[in-house]
């Protein structure tokens, strides 16, 4: 009997060689396998790359799967909860998909590559659902996250980075839109997309090619600012954004044990993705009768006083005179551009309309001793960090 | 000009009758679509030689519930009514069961048989209450499923402390254990086992084959009959009373596709593009190729599909048909032995090993046969002086590794002509004609989806509320206007017509809901 070794090691990315270079602090995290930095150098200084110049984050262990065939508009209707037919080709849509209680899978983004073509990217692995969702139906599906390397670049000064790229026509690109270029013989695709709520793109390409792109994009950069961040930085803005993260600001349905800990699109606020007016969709008849009913969780986008973050804390809120129990805070971080204490959190209906004032009972420690303060959040119901620059088309040339 | 209707079914099969009569009863205007030339399903009579008929699926009544006949206001006529089972030996020492009393065996096991009856008479009389009802959906606190569930929960408790003890380590368990535990004589094991695999794809030491036992015993307590004219005649009776109720049935009308428009059922269309419209659609067909086929998987969601998808629903039982010139000589048998029912199964032993191929997908090479001279005692059936012989035979299964071409075929018959001859050695010689049905005939002929008489395993995973599958037991599937009434809903197969008669309530119930 001959034995067979399984590889039980951390996966690479196809940037792994670049990321060890610039790499200074040895900080790695397991991001669905792969060796993902916590940060190269500064955590807070990556931050404001973000925000102040150009970023770059390797994004390749997302799931990525390429959908395709004579069904793939009909499949992907069915799968999500938003109108797909709306999406054409050349556009990214995020959605959200749920199984048949309506509680959600994941969030994620569907690029319309070219007709009847399309990539659904996503934070979690989904290869068993998209499988099961495609029985009865003309459709491929096919796991490429390990084949196509991807690339977040975001930050005021993005655009001016690929353009000096020779990404010809990037001025065109809107929020949302993507387009195919030529990159060295090789078709590299770019999406005006990002998880941090600034100016900012995506870029997708074999991973054979990932090397080179990187050498030069960073050439490119040189001028602007450019800098590799690792997922703390990525956390703050994308915090600041109020974007949610699978697996902290909600689970993926299909892992929760319990009943009651997975949430449906109206409870995570993301109620203008569905579209009754389709005849079906995963979720629709749950989701139907939710909306008769009424929900039960909400989530909430929490500006709360003073400058501790909020982590793992308790939300309250008062009844009576007296402070009740109402919720808990999923994410929290001081946003250096908003100078504000964020944080994201879900509370019980009633509690949680939009303006109206929570407590949050935040623990910290100081030299050892732990302490603690009950701070008063309100409500906010837009994005904490909007620039214009975020929407400019063609965008500012910093 | 699209005919429409109130109602239409899917599949003209006995479930499909009973529920199409009750739902005419109630008013509606109903059109039955059935594939083959004549209504029935699977339970029909059909000619297979010059002269000869057989009922070509299930033989046998175990099951048809006094509240469909009453309801209907029909009475079945039965050729033989309280039949007693034959377990057949080789050496002429058979034994003959009734009920709970048995012949031929030691003082020990027939006072084990009285006790082990009774037993599993009351414990199936616990589930007798749920075949004519729709199952409780779990979860949903309605007044009603919770009185149904209490109701289980307090008649359980109310067996008492021994009683209950037994009940719950039984039901889960495999009546090899049982029978081994209890009886000494093979025989009485055998035909034992038999009847808890009879039409499944399990062995007796299979877990759930004593579940199986007693929901074969709850329908009617085991009383078997053999209806006269063959089981075609029982659906024929169902057809000509739904016919008088102002049912439209017309044969040789398969439909292709159950119409969706909008999110809800809205008709069908048939192999020859003929359109019908209605706003409720009902399939006598089974939950996979009503879902997956007729439906299609893009008008329900993903997890219900996959749910469908994964049903288990293979078949492994075939049926013989023999034409006889006359009565073989089975040695200790007198010839009106012969109308009653016979089995070989000479111990537990012997039906696990007929099953073992089948879990290879391969058929037994010594099969265990169920049979039924029903000629004897309705000669209608056989020219006068001759006989049919029917038996149903186990295990041939649905996949068969090597495929199920003629070869394949014929070694299987052989098999059970071996089988049969080494009790009835003059059979052979006495065959005029003969046809094999095996899992996919079946599909091929009723459309029963993997050739499985009760439209999918009766185990504790596809019982009860979770039949067929969970969130769709309670006959209205989750696709608006569209219910399922045959076999493969509550309470499952055998011709019973229980499924028919509670699809026709629940959707009565839910139209004066809405």
């Amino acid at each position: 009997m001959t034995i067979q070794e399984v590889n039980q090691r951390r996966l690479q990315s196809p940037f792994y060689s670049r990321l060890a270079e610039v790499d200074r602090l040895n900080e790695w995290h397991s991001w669905k396998g792969y060796t993902s930095a916590d940060a190269f150098y500064d955590h807070e200084l990556e931050y404001f790359a973000i925000r102040n110049s150009t970023a770059v984050f390797d994004l390749t262990p997302m799931s990525k799967y390429r959908i395709s065939g004579p069904e793939a508009l009909a499949y992907i209707d069915r799968l999500v909860t938003r109108d797909m037919h709306k999406i054409r080709v050349g556009r990214v849509a995020y959605a959200v998909w749920c199984n048949d209680q309506g509680q959600v899978i994941d969030d994620g983004t569907l690029f319309h590559l070219r007709d009847g073509e399309y990539r659904l990217c996503s934070q979690e692995r989904h290869l068993a659902w998209l499988q099961a969702a495609a029985l009865g139906m003309d459709v491929t599906i096919i796991e490429e996250t390990a084949d196509i390397a991807a690339l977040a670049v975001q930050g005021p000064t993005s655009f001016s980075v690929l353009k000096k790229l020779g990404l010809d026509g990037i001025e065109d690109l809107k929020p949302f839109g993507l387009a195919h270029f030529d990159f060295e013989g090789t078709e590299l695709m770019v999406s005006r997309t990002g998880f941090t709520g600034d100016l900012g793109y995506e870029l997708w390409i074999e991973a054979a090619q990932a090397e080179a792109l990187w050498d030069a994009l960073f050439e490119a950069g040189k001028l602007h600012g450019i800098t590799p961040i690792g997922t703390h930085a990525l956390e703050m803005s994308r915090i600041e954004a109020g974007f949610l993260a699978a697996g902290v600001d909600f689970l993926p349905a299909e892992e929760t044990v319990r009943p009651g800990r997975s949430r449906s699109p109206f409870e995570l606020g993301l109620g203008w993705l569905v579209d009754f007016k389709k005849p079906n969709f995963n979720g629709r008849r749950a989701l139907a009768e939710e909306q008769r009913r009424g929900s039960e969780w909400r989530l909430v986008k929490l500006d709360i006083e003073g400058n501790k973050p909020a982590h793992h804390s308790y939300i309250y809120a008062k009844k009576r005179g007296r402070l009740k129990q109402a919720g808990f805070i999923t994410s929290a971080t001081w946003s250096p551009v908003c100078k504000q204490n964020i944080a994201i959190g879900t509370v019980r209906v009633p509690h949680g309309e939009a303006g109206s004032s929570l407590w949050v009972e935040i623990y910290y420690q100081r030299e050892m001793h732990w302490s603690r303060v009950m701070a008063k959040a309100t409500v906010v119901d837009k994005p904490f960090w909007d620039p214009p620059r975020r929407r400019a088309t063609p965008p500012g040339d910093f | 000009m699209t005919e429409q209707f109130d109602v239409i079914m899917v599949g003209g099969g006995h479930n499909g009758l009973v529920c199409a009569n009750l739902l005419a009863k109630a008013g509606k205007s109903v059109l039955v679509l059935e594939a083959n030339e004549q209504a029935g399903g699977a339970a029909v009579t059909q000619s297979f030689a010059d002269g000869y008929s057989v009922s070509s699926g299930a033989h046998l009544l175990y099951g048809l519930q006094p509240q469909v006949e009453r309801d209907l206001g029909l009475k079945v006529r039965l050729a033989a009514d309280n039949m007693s089972t034959i377990a057949l030996s080789d050496d002429g020492k058979h034994i003959r069961i009734k009920g709970s009393s048995v012949q031929g065996v030691g003082d020990n096991d027939q006072a084990e048989m009285r006790d082990f009856h009774k037993q599993m008479l009351k414990f199936s009389s616990l589930l007798r209450p749920f075949l004519n009802k729709t199952p409780p959906r779990l979860g949903a606190g309605g007044r009603e499923d919770l009185a149904t569930l209490a109701q289980l929960g307090l008649k359980v408790r109310l067996l008492g402390k021994t009683d209950m003890r037994d009940f719950l380590r039984l039901i889960g368990m495999n009546i090899y254990d049982e029978v081994e535990e209890r009886f000494s004589n093979p025989l009485l094991k055998g035909a034992i086992s038999l009847d808890a695999v009879l039409g499944t794809h399990l062995g007796p030491r299979s877990p759930n084959t004593i579940l199986t036992l007693l929901y074969r015993l709850a329908a009617t307590g085991g009383r078997i009959a053999s209806p006269a004219g063959g089981m075609g005649a029982v659906t024929k009776t169902l057809a000509d009373s739904a016919q008088k109720q102002g049912v439209d049935i017309r044969t040789s009308k398969r439909v292709k596709q159950i119409i969706v428009d909008n999110g809800r059922a809205t008709g069908v269309r048939t192999e020859d593009d003929d359109v019908f419209m209605s706003m409720t659609v009902v399939s006598n067909a089974d939950p996979k190729r009503t879902i997956m086929d007729l439906v299609g998987t893009r008008h329900v969601e993903t997890g219900f599909a996959r749910r469908i998808h994964h049903l288990r629903m293979r078949g492994n039982a075939a049926k013989l048909h023999l034409a006889l010139d006359g009565l073989p000589a089975i040695k200790g048998l007198d010839k009106k032995d012969f109308a009653e029912r016979l089995v070989i199964a000479p111990d537990a032993d012997y039906v696990e090993r007929a099953f073992n191929p089948a879990k290879y997908g391969e058929t037994s090479p010594n099969p265990v046969v169920e049979m039924t001279f029903p000629s004897l005692r309705d000669t209608s059936l056989a020219p006068a002086g001759k006989h049919v012989m029917s038996a149903v035979v186990q295990y041939a299964p649905y996949e068969l590794k090597a495929g199920w071409d003629d070869a394949a075929r014929a070694r299987f018959e052989d098999a059970i002509m071996d089988t049969l001859a080494r009790y009835a050695p003059d059979l052979k010689g006495r065959v005029v004609a003969s046809e094999l049905l095996t899992p996919p005939d079946f599909e091929q002929r009723f459309g029963m989806g993997g050739g499985h008489w009760h439209h999918g395993e009766l185990t504790f995973d596809q019982f009860l509320f979770v039949r067929p599958v969970a969130g769709a037991a309670q006959y209205a599937m989750p696709l608006d206007g569209l219910y399922l009434c045959g076999a493969g809903a509550h309470p499952g197969g055998n011709v019973s017509g229980a499924a028919g008669r509670n699809a026709a309530r629940a959707i009565l119930a839910t139209e004066k809901g809405s």
